[in-house]
């Protein structure tokens, strides 16, 4: 057994790089460091399936097939589109993001990723009003305040806490005993019984808790003696421990991204972190899920200027979440033929856009059998980057990292599949 | 005046994009040559013509009239100046985007993004209108500026969003977040309010007839106003005056909301 050290891993934003993996007969049988969730998706969980080969739908069956005959069929379906959707990208590297936006643009497609159904509406509020973010490595070594809002860290980035709270950091010399931890939350999880301060909010009332905790901090009476079943002496409690931090940082999920308002309650939540900038050092950091999703919206506002649905039918980007959001498109069944990858869709879109996706072409470019390729039409199975290829990827605070390859593999990577297809779109684009 | 007719052939699954059905764009052109603007199809660029039948005189700024349906074609009388668009049916994103003169009426439901940024001209919706009614573009802080804006149905989410100026008037009900971001200029609600009214906002002013039925907690309970007036305008009535959104520096725009089923708001 070889013992692999120093390795990436590829399943969250947290992005983990102190992995060490397990190697027997070219294949990855245990893992040291890494959580339940990572271990998983290093060894394959029990009952995952892998594609072997590219799969063609014919009838109620899928076929086996090559990869020059699948993506032959995938490039005829993208060229022959009058708006094509090109989701996911949020499990693959940098380089192929790039390849895949390229081919975005020579389609005249919709590109979108995950964000859209994640922290979409956090990209949206940082255009609108800014983006104090710091390192994961300052909050380690400096952060003596941390709140975590509407997320459960525990479950969701399970080693989040442990080297970020827990850890010992150059300040903060008895590492969890030096800081202050604030959980909102409407339910008890096992995030908040770590916490020293729950605040217990009422279900989607993020929004007016943020406004409340603002109108006190800038020395203003608040209207009512409860705002979103936290007592005003509760409030006025909490903006103290803000202030008075050394220097603070907001973690923020999907409880407050996807409660009611959405980006207006990021955009407020920004703006209370830039508040309390007047008074104390503080910063945020989204807490970001798959491991490359961050990757994207920097590939993508790199190459086009917007950080995920961008819509090239006229030829050059335009950007409306609302409108080009993947979700929009297929509701509003305005996109006729959808490519995805490095995602799930299948197990994650609302009811309405499953019911399009079932009516229009299915491309998908996905290593496991999942609901979505359960949905597609063509099935092209790539090397996982982070255990069999090798690629870029942003940790969710904006860390570029490098990810290792750890086992050979047959199959092409996302990067060499996309390449192909985007050669032979440009060859059926000229003929036209 | 003279006038050209479109009559809506079958409107196609994927969208159209029409900026070019705009009075100023038709001006002096024959109908042959209308029957040639490009319009967008899903990422291809078609003739007008050929999803639309086109009648009429033409003139020096005719009269466009669509006789139909248009719920799938975005984007009508995008930044138009002069002129009038009278639309007979339901209609989808963005109709007077970027307005800056000229009317727009249409007899239907109006998607989301109506008037946004309009800097002129009247927006005339008589029935429902989606989110977004006179918002800004994704990221700008500077929305409507000018110009008026008229529902006669319910709205969605955001409406006046970054709203600079001009006059939004919304007959029926409103979801969350009205005013959002408001920094001047006028919104009146005849309807009821889910939450949030004003939110953010800095300055202008948001008259609410029905009911809130949220408010949020950064605001400045200033008495009870009668028959207020709103830009020169007198609303009958007493009403409710608060000043806000204090978790905003210096913010001093105004709400105010009718006495009237709104009891449970005041402090």
């Amino acid at each position: 057994m070889e013992l692999v050290k120093n390795v990436v891993c590829p399943f969250c934003g947290t992005l983990c790089d102190d992995i060490i993996c397990k190697v027997e007969n070219d294949e990855i049988v245990g893992t040291y460091n890494a959580c339940r969730i990572g271990h998983s998706k290093f060894v394959h969980a029990e009952g995952a399936m892998r594609w072997k080969t590219p799969m063609i739908r014919q009838g109620d069956e899928f076929v086996e097939t090559t990869y020059d005959d699948a993506i032959e069929k995938a490039a005829q379906v993208i060229a022959g589109s009058k708006k094509p959707l090109m989701y996911g990208w949020s499990c693959t590297d940098c380089e192929a993001q790039a390849v895949g936006v390229e081919l975005a643009e020579v389609s005249k497609a919709v590109v979108d990723n995950t964000a859209s159904v994640c922290h979409g509406p956090s990209v949206l509020a940082l255009q609108d009003t800014g983006y104090p973010i710091c390192t994961f490595g300052e909050v380690k070594n400096r952060a003596d305040v941390i709140i975590y809002w509407g997320c459960n860290p525990f479950h969701a980035h399970p080693r989040h806490m442990s080297r970020h709270v827990y850890g010992r950091g150059f300040f903060r010399e008895r590492g969890r005993s030096d800081r202050t931890v604030v959980v909102v939350d409407p339910r008890e999880s096992d995030s908040s019984k770590l916490a020293d301060i729950h605040l217990k909010l009422d279900f989607n009332k993020d929004y007016e808790l943020v406004d409340a905790i603002r109108t006190v901090m800038a020395g203003h009476e608040i209207l009512y003696d409860e705002v979103a079943g936290i007592s005003r002496e509760t409030i006025e409690e909490v903006v103290d421990a803000l202030k008075n931090a050394q220097f603070g940082c907001l973690f923020f999920g999907m409880g407050i991204t996807h409660s009611r308002g959405k980006h207006r309650n990021i955009d407020t939540a920004i703006q209370l972190v830039q508040d309390l900038n007047n008074f104390s050092k503080w910063t945020l950091i989204p807490m970001r899920g798959h491991y490359n999703v961050t990757g994207f919206n920097q590939v993508c506002t790199w190459e086009t200027g917007y950080p995920f649905c961008v819509d090239f039918a006229d030829g050059t980007p335009r950007y409306n979440p609302g409108e080009t959001g993947s979700n929009d498109v297929l509701q509003s069944n305005e996109t006729d033929s959808m490519m995805v990858i490095a995602s799930d869709p299948g197990a994650h879109f609302p009811q309405k856009a499953l019911h399009r996706m079932a009516e229009i072409p299915v491309i998908a470019i996905e290593p496991h059998k999942t609901p979505t390729t359960e949905l597609a039409d063509i099935i092209i199975p790539p090397a996982i980057v982070g255990m069999e290829a090798a690629g870029s990827a942003y940790r969710m605070e904006g860390v570029p990292i490098r990810m290792r390859k750890v086992v050979n593999s047959d199959l092409l990577s996302d990067k060499q599949i996309l390449e192909r297809l985007l050669v032979r779109v440009k060859e059926l684009k000229a003929s036209k | 005046m003279s006038e050209i007719i479109l009559t809506p052939k079958e409107q196609p699954t994927v969208p159209l994009e029409a900026a070019n059905i705009r009075p100023d764009v038709f001006a002096g052109k024959t109908l042959d040559e209308i029957k040639e603007l490009d319009i967008m199809y899903g990422n291809a660029i078609v003739k007008l013509g050929e999803f639309f039948e086109v009648a009429g005189e033409s003139s020096e700024l005719p009269k466009i009239t669509i006789d139909g349906d248009v719920y799938n074609t975005k984007r009508i009388g995008q930044g138009m100046t002069d002129g009038e668009i009278h639309i007979k049916g339901n209609v989808n994103k963005y109709v007077g985007l970027e307005m800056k003169g000229g009317i727009i009426t249409v007899e239907g439901d109006a998607d989301a993004w109506a008037g946004q940024d309009m800097e002129g001209g009247e927006l005339v919706i008589m029935g429902n209108a989606g989110d977004y009614v006179g918002s800004a573009y994704r990221g700008d802080w500077r929305g409507m500026s000018g110009g008026l804006i008229t529902v006669h149905g319910n709205v969605g989410n955001e409406i006046a969003e970054y709203m600079g100026g001009g006059k939004i008037v919304v007959k029926g009900n409103v979801n969350t977040m009205p005013g959002i971001h408001m920094n001047s200029g006028v919104l009146i609600i005849e309807g009821n309010v889910v939450a949030r009214t004003g939110g953010e906002m800095a300055g202008g002013t948001i008259v609410v007839k029905g009911v809130i039925e949220e408010f949020l907690p950064g605001f400045k309970y200033l008495g009870v106003e009668k028959n207020i007036e709103v830009e020169g305008e007198v609303i009958p009535g007493a009403f409710y005056k608060f000043e806000g959104d204090l978790a905003i520096k210096g913010a001093k725009g105004t709400i105010y909301a009718a006495v009237a089923g709104n009891g449970h708001i005041a402090p």
